[in-house]
C-alpha cells in the first residue's frame, strides 16, 4: 500500500489543493473577497442563526379558526341559497364542521338538497392539480326535513394547504418590508411554517407583524342600543360587541361594507391638522364604490375601522367619501403607524398564526459563542499537537498535517455543501479534532504489532495499512450510522448542525489517513529506507 | 523517534480476571443510575417541557439576582427559575409551561422583558411550545431507538451476534452513565443533549468495534486457545491505542468545557464522561462480556483471515507456551527481519518452526 503512482499522488494533492482553495474565502476579508470569481467567493461557511444572531420562528396555522370561518362561510351561504329559492327553515345550527337545519316542509327536502349541493365544489389535488373526485360539502337529508351540510376532511385539508401557501407569501411580503437581509421562510409538516429572519435587531417587533391576521373591514356602528346595553342583555342577531383599542366597547354590524381586500395601498403619514400619525389608504375600484355608496347612505352616522376584532376607530361620516381614498387614526405611534402599513399592504393572512416555537439569539451572544468555540479548538489542537508528537514522534507529526488538511476540508466541504454552521456544530468540530487522529493511530499501532511480530520496518508500515482498514471502516460506519440518523431527526435546529459537521468530520479523517498520511509516509520511507519502525 | 515513550506499547495486563471486579461495579453503576432517574429524575430543558429560556446580560457590574427573582415571581406567569450564567453580569430566566398556550408564552415574554427594562439586553430568548415540545420527545426517543438498531443491525451483519448484543450492552451502560450525569448534576436535559448521547453511542462503538476486531481476527488464528486468554491478548493488544484515542479526545471534549461557552458545558460535561466511561467499558464490558456470552471459536465463520500464514508476537508466543499443546500444529513464526521487503503483498511466506518460550 506504499506505492503510489504519479497520477494517483497527482489526484490527491489536487484535491487536497482544492479543498484549500474553497476553504479560503472563510478566512479572506470582505474587502480581498471582491477580486475573487463569484463562484469561489460565496464559498463560504453559513453561520446559523445561534452565531450570527437571528430569530427562528415556526408557525402554526390555527386550524380550528380556519374550520370555524369557512364553516360560518357555509352556513352563511345556504342562508342565501333558501332565501334566494324561498324554501322555509328553522334551527339553522352549526356544529363543529357541519351545518344543520330543518325545513319547515319536509316536501322540499329534494329542491333544497339539489339546490344546497351546488353550492360544492370538487376538491382539487394540489399534487396534481386535477380533481380527486371529491366534493367539499356533503350535502344529506332526513326523513322529517332534517338536512346536512358535512364539511369534507378532504376540502378542508385543501383548504389548510392553501391556506398555508397564502400565509407564506403573505409573511414574505410583510418581512420584505422591514428591510432585512435574506429570510428563509418554508413550509413544515401540514400546518406549520418557518421562518428564519438573521441578524435582526428587534425580535419582537417581527413577531408582532407575524402574529397578526391583519384582517381589515369597514363595518357600520349599530346605534339601536348602546354597547353597555348589548353586553348586559343581548345584542342585535345582526351585530357584535367588539372592543375598540381605547378600551371602549363598540357594538358593530357583523356585515362588512368594505373588507382590506380591496385595499391597493397604504401608507404610513401625518394627520395635516393634528400631526398625529395615520395610515392613508386607496381602494381598488369596487372597493371606492361601495365604500362611496356606504357613506353616502350613512352621513352623521359614526362607522367602524376594524383590525382583527379590534376596532381601531369609528369616525363619525361628515360628508360621502367617493374618491376611493381615506386615513386610519387611531393614536398610534410613529412606528406602529408604519407597521400597520406594512400590515394592510401585505394583505391579510387567510387564519390566524401562532408562534409555537421561538429561538432568537441577540448578535453579541453569537460573538461570543464563536470566539468561545475558536478558543476551545486552538486548545484542542494544541493538547492533541503535542500529545501525539510526544507519543509518535515523526509519524505524529504527520499525523498532525493530517489533523490540519482535516480541518481545512471540513470547512471547505461545509461551505461548498452550503451547510449551517452551528454552536453544537462548533462542538462538532472539536469533536473531531481529538478523534481525527483515530485513524492514524490505529494505523500507526498496527505498524508496531506488525514489527514486533517480526516484520521489517517497510513491511510493518504496509502491513499496518493494510491491516487497519477494515477496523477504521468498522469503527467509523457505527458512527457515521448514528450521527446519520441524528441528522435525519436534527429537524432544522442547531443539533443538525453537529451531525453535519461530524459526519463531514469522520468522512474526511478516514479520507487524510488514508491518502494524505499514507502518502507522507511513502514519500518519508521511500528517502529514508527505514531499518527500524520509528515509532 | 518519539520524544516520551511512556504509554507502554505493550502491556500483559489480566484484564479479564479482574471482570471479576468491574463487572459488580459496572452493575452497581447501572442500578444508581436508574435509582436516580426513579427518584430525581432529570431537569428536562423546555425542549422537552416547554415553557420559556431567556438568557440575558446587565450593563451593570453584576446581575441583582435577588431583586430579579423580586420582580419576576410578582409577575405571576408561573414557575420561574433564575440563575447565574456563565459570569456575575449573565442571568438565564427560566419560565415553565404549566399547560401554557402558545398565545400565553408569547405573553410571558413581553412580561419578562419588560421586568428586564433598560438595565438588562436579553442575548437569547427560546420558547417552545406544548405541541412542538411533545413531538421533540416523540423524534428523540425514535433517534435514540434507530440509532441503537442501526447499529446493533450493523454489528450483527458484520460479526456473530454475540459481539452485537456486547456491543449493545456495553453501549446501554455507557448511555446510563451518562444519564446518570444528567441526573445528579441537573444538568438541562435537551436536545443537545440527544445530540450527546447518540455521540457517545457512536465513540463508545467506535472503540468497542476496534476491540472486537482484533479478537475476532485472533478467534480466526488461534482456534484452540481458551476465550479468557485469547481477549486479554486481544485487549493488550489494542490497548496503547484504546488509551491513545482516548485522551486526544479528552483533551477535545476537556477543551470544550473550559473555553467552549456556557451554552455546550452540559453537553461537553457529559461527553467528557461518555469519554472515560466508553474507554472503560470498552476494557472491561464489552471484551468480558463475551466470556458470559457464550462465544466459541467455533462459532466464528469464515476464512482466517486473508493471509494464511499466522505470526505471533514475543509476547504473545510466551503467553501461548501455557497452551502449547493446543497450538502447536499451529504455524507460528516470528518472521526474521529484513527478509520481507516492499514486495511483501501477497508473497507467501515460508511456514517456520513453531516458537519456543
Amino acid at each position: 500500500m506504499l506505492h503510489f503512482s504519479r497520477l494517483k499522488t497527482t489526484a490527491i494533492l489536487l484535491t487536497i489543493a482544492v479543498g484549500f482553495l474553497f476553504a479560503l474565502p472563510n478566512v479572506l476579508p470582505p474587502s480581498a473577497l471582491a477580486y475573487l470569481p463569484s463562484w469561489l467567493a460565496s464559498s463560504r461557511v453559513t453561520l446559523g442563526l445561534d452565531l450570527q444572531g437571528g430569530s427562528h420562528i415556526l408557525l402554526e396555522v390555527d386550524g380550528s379558526a380556519l374550520r370555524k370561518e369557512r364553516t360560518e362561510q357555509v352556513r352563511d351561504e345556504i342562508r342565501r341559497v333558501l332565501r334566494d329559492q324561498k324554501i322555509g327553515y328553522s334551527n339553522l345550527a352549526l356544529r363543529d364542521t357541519s351545518v344543520s337545519l330543518r325545513l319547515r316542509d319536509p316536501a322540499d327536502t329534494q329542491k333544497a338538497v339539489a339546490e344546497l349541493r351546488k353550492l360544492a365544489a370538487p376538491v382539487t389535488n394540489a399534487l396534481f392539480g386535477n380533481s380527486s373526485g371529491e366534493m367539499d360539502l356533503l350535502v344529506s337529508s332526513g326523513s322529517d326535513g332534517a338536512v346536512t351540510v358535512q364539511l369534507s376532511e378532504a376540502g378542508l385539508n385543501a383548504r389548510m394547504r392553501s391556506a398555508v401557501e397564502q400565509s407564506i407569501e403573505i409573511i414574505r411580503r410583510r418581512i420584505d418590508q422591514l428591510g432585512t437581509v435574506e429570510p428563509n421562510i418554508q413550509r413544515q409538516g401540514l400546518d406549520r411554517i418557518l421562518v428564519q429572519v438573521p441578524g435582526l435587531q428587534d425580535p419582537q417587533r417581527l413577531k408582532n407583524l407575524l402574529g397578526q391576521t391583519a384582517k381589515l373591514s369597514f363595518r357600520m356602528v349599530d346605534q339601536s342600543m348602546s354597547p353597555q346595553q348589548a353586553l348586559e342583555g343581548r345584542p342585535p342577531p345582526e351585530s357584535e360587541v367588539l372592543q375598540g383599542q381605547d378600551g371602549q366597547p363598540y357594538l358593530v354590524e357583523k356585515q362588512v361594507r368594505v373588507s382590506g381586500e380591496d385595499l391597493v395601498d397604504a401608507q404610513p403619514g401625518f394627520d395635516q391638522n393634528t400631526r398625529e400619525p395615520i395610515v392613508s389608504f386607496r381602494f381598488n375600484n369596487n372597493g371606492a364604490r361601495r365604500f362611496a355608496a356606504t357613506t353616502q347612505d350613512a352621513v352623521g352616522r359614526p362607522f367602524a375601522i376594524v383590525l382583527d376584532n379590534q376596532v381601531i376607530s369609528a369616525p363619525v361620516i361628515r360628508e360621502p367619501i367617493l374618491g376611493g381614498s381615506g386615513q386610519i387614526s387611531g393614536a398610534f405611534t410613529v412606528q406602529q403607524a408604519n407597521d400597520l402599513a406594512i400590515l394592510l399592504r401585505a394583505g391579510a393572512l387567510p387564519a390566524p398564526l401562532k408562534v409555537v416555537e421561538e429561538r432568537t439569539v441577540g448578535p453579541s451572544l453569537g460573538a461570543d459563542s464563536i470566539h468561545a468555540g475558536k478558543v476551545a479548538a486552538y486548545v484542542a489542537t494544541a493538547l492533541v499537537a503535542v500529545f501525539m508528537v510526544a507519543v509518535y514522534g515523526l509519524f505524529g507529526l504527520f499525523a498532525l498535517v493530517a489533523l490540519a488538511v482535516h480541518i481545512v476540508l471540513m470547512f471547505s466541504l461545509q461551505s461548498v455543501l452550503g451547510a449551517t454552521l452551528t454552536m453544537p456544530g462548533i462542538a462538532g468540530v472539536v469533536l473531531t479534532i481529538g478523534m481525527a487522529v483515530d485513524s492514524n493511530v490505529v494505523i500507526f499501532e498496527r505498524m508496531r504489532d506488525e514489527a514486533r511480530e517480526g516484520r521489517s520496518a517497510i513491511s510493518a508500515i504496509d502491513k499496518g495499512f493494510v491491516n487497519a482498514l477494515g477496523t477504521i471502516l468498522d469503527a467509523n460506519v457505527t458512527s457515521l450510522a448514528t450521527a446519520v440518523i441524528l441528522f435525519l431527526m436534527g429537524g432544522s435546529g442547531p443539533v443538525r448542525g453537529f451531525a453535519v459537521t461530524y459526519i463531514l468530520g469522520l468522512l474526511t479523517t478516514m479520507f487524510t489517513a488514508y491518502t494524505l498520511t499514507r502518502l507522507m509516509i511513502a514519500y518519508w520511507v521511500k528517502w529514508r529506507r527505514p531499518a527500524k519502525l520509528p515509532i | 523517534m518519539p520524544l516520551i515513550d511512556y504509554i507502554p506499547a505493550q502491556t500483559n495486563i489480566h484484564f479479564m480476571r479482574l471482570r471479576h471486579w468491574t463487572f459488580p461495579f459496572s452493575a452497581a453503576l447501572s442500578i444508581i443510575a436508574v435509582v436516580l432517574f426513579a427518584t430525581y429524575g432529570f431537569n428536562l430543558g423546555i425542549d422537552f417541557r416547554g415553557g420559556t429560556l431567556i438568557e440575558a446580560q446587565t450593563s451593570q457590574q453584576a446581575a441583582d439576582i435577588g431583586a430579579l427573582r423580586e420582580h419576576l415571581t410578582d409577575l405571576d406567569v408561573g414557575d420561574v427559575q433564575i440563575q447565574e450564567f456563565g459570569s456575575p453580569r449573565d442571568v438565564l430566566i427560566r419560565v415553565g409551561a404549566f399547560g401554557a398556550t402558545d398565545e400565553a408564552q408569547q405573553a410571558i415574554i413581553t412580561k419578562v422583558r419588560d421586568v428586564l427594562g433598560a438595565e438588562y439586553t436579553v442575548r437569547r430568548v427560546e420558547t417552545v411550545g406544548p405541541s412542538v415540545s411533545g413531538e421533540l420527545v416523540r423524534q428523540s426517543i425514535l433517534a435514540l431507538v434507530l440509532g441503537a438498531v442501526a447499529v446493533l443491525a450493523y454489528l450483527w451483519f458484520r460479526f456473530e451476534w454475540q459481539f452485537a448484543v456486547g456491543a449493545i450492552v456495553t453501549t446501554m451502560h455507557d448511555i446510563f452513565v451518562t444519564l446518570m450525569i444528567y441526573s445528579a448534576f441537573g444538568i438541562d436535559f435537551d436536545l443537545t443533549s440527544i445530540a450527546a448521547i447518540l455521540t457517545i453511542m457512536g465513540y463508545s462503538l467506535n472503540d468497542t468495534v476496534v476491540v472486537y476486531d482484533r479478537i475476532r481476527e485472533m478467534l480466526r488464528r488461534y482456534k484452540k486457545l481458551p476465550l479468557p486468554e485469547l481477549l486479554d491478548i486481544a485487549v493488550n493488544a489494542t490497548f496503547s491505542r484504546t488509551i491513545i484515542v482516548s485522551t486526544t479526545t479528552f483533551f477535545a471534549t476537556l477543551a470544550l468545557y473550559f473555553f467552549g461557552g456556557e451554552v455546550l458545558r452540559g453537553f461537553s460535561l457529559a461527553m467528557t464522561v461518555g469519554v472515560v466511561i466508553g474507554t472503560y467499558s470498552t476494557i472491561f464490558v464489552a471484551a468480558p462480556i463475551l466470556i458470559h456470552l457464550g462465544l466459541r471459536s467455533s462459532t466464528v465463520a469464515g476464512p482466517a483471515k486473508s493471509e494464511p500464514e499466522a505470526v505471533l508476537g514475543v509476547d504473545e508466543a510466551a503467553k501461548l507456551s501455557e497452551v502449547e499443546a493446543e497450538v502447536a500444529e499451529q504455524p507460528v513464526a516470528p518472521v526474521p527481519p529484513k527478509t520481507a521487503g516492499k514486495g511483501s503483498k501477497g508473497g507467501k511466506r515460508p511456514p517456520a518452526r513453531p516458537a519456543k518460550a
